[in-house]
């Protein structure tokens, strides 16, 4: 018989654009996803104020009043917080992402999630540490 | 179904070690040089202190290869974001290239900036 059934390989069902906004997680899912674009923000006022500490000191102090307009400042709260969702969505997730095993039994998910969290702390207290060490 | 390929692959690698560098030091250099410092909660380093640490030959390496990473980081998740909110299937591609080629675009950026 040759009556082909639909191909259902091709099939899409139709999906409305606003389908993020229907649930709570599904709003969570994208708010996380987005926080990719505040690591790009950050990555590119890091690099405005290296480019300005390398223009001399006064290109850092232009920076520095940069930096301290409203707009920016609220910019960066703003992109703060979805860079801090970003590292904790990010850590809490990793126990699904990494398997150990170790004497032939599983690592418990949260001593993973609390080593990626204490990574973090100690990479958080060095960073302040080199940045505020010239004092 | 989009076809799996190792370029796929290795962009999600990419997309996985920025996620990671980006998580661990990216809120603490936000909060100290976008928040604090600009509140006036903490005094901002001196001009001659910052300049030292950025001649440190191994911290501007770290630096350019956080900020690489986490501009691939960027690029693999904003490429997705798009795909799935807008769902412009016919400009996948173009998106693609976009999104992979302003990350490398600012990642040759970085290298410029950090090493001039």
């Amino acid at each position: 018989m040759s009556t082909e059934p639909t191909d259902l390989r091709l099939y899409r069902p139709p999906i409305r654009r606003t389908w993020w906004l229907h649930r709570r997680s599904y709003l969570m899912f994208v708010l996380r996803e987005v926080s990719c674009v505040f690591v790009a923000w950050a990555v590119v006022f890091l690099l405005l104020m290296i480019n300005a500490v390398h223009a001399g000191d006064d290109g850092y102090q232009r920076f520095l009043a940069f930096s301290g307009r409203p707009w920016v400042l609220v910019l960066n709260i703003v992109a703060l917080a979805f860079v801090l969702l970003h590292a904790i969505t990010w850590f809490n997730l990793a126990p699904k992402a990494i398997v150990l095993t170790a004497r032939g039994r599983r690592l418990a998910p949260r001593a993973v999630a609390a080593a990626h969290f204490g990574a973090w702390l100690v990479a958080t207290v060095v960073v302040g540490w080199i940045v505020l060490g010239g004092r | 179904m989009a076809r799996r390929s190792s370029s796929e692959a290795i962009a999600w690698l990419l997309f996985s070690a920025g996620g990671m560098a980006s998580a661990l030091l990216i809120p603490v250099l936000l909060l100290l040089f976008g928040v604090l410092f600009p509140l006036g909660w903490l005094a901002p380093p001196a001009y001659a202190h910052l300049l030292s640490v950025l001649s440190n030959p191994f911290l501007r390496i770290l630096l350019l290869l956080l900020f690489a990473l986490s501009l691939a980081h960027w690029a693999h998740r904003f490429r997705h974001v798009l795909n799935d909110l807008l769902q412009l299937d016919r400009l996948r591609t173009a998106i693609g290239v976009l999104c992979y080629g302003a990350a490398a675009a600012g990642s040759i950026w970085a290298a410029v900036v950090l090493f001039q």
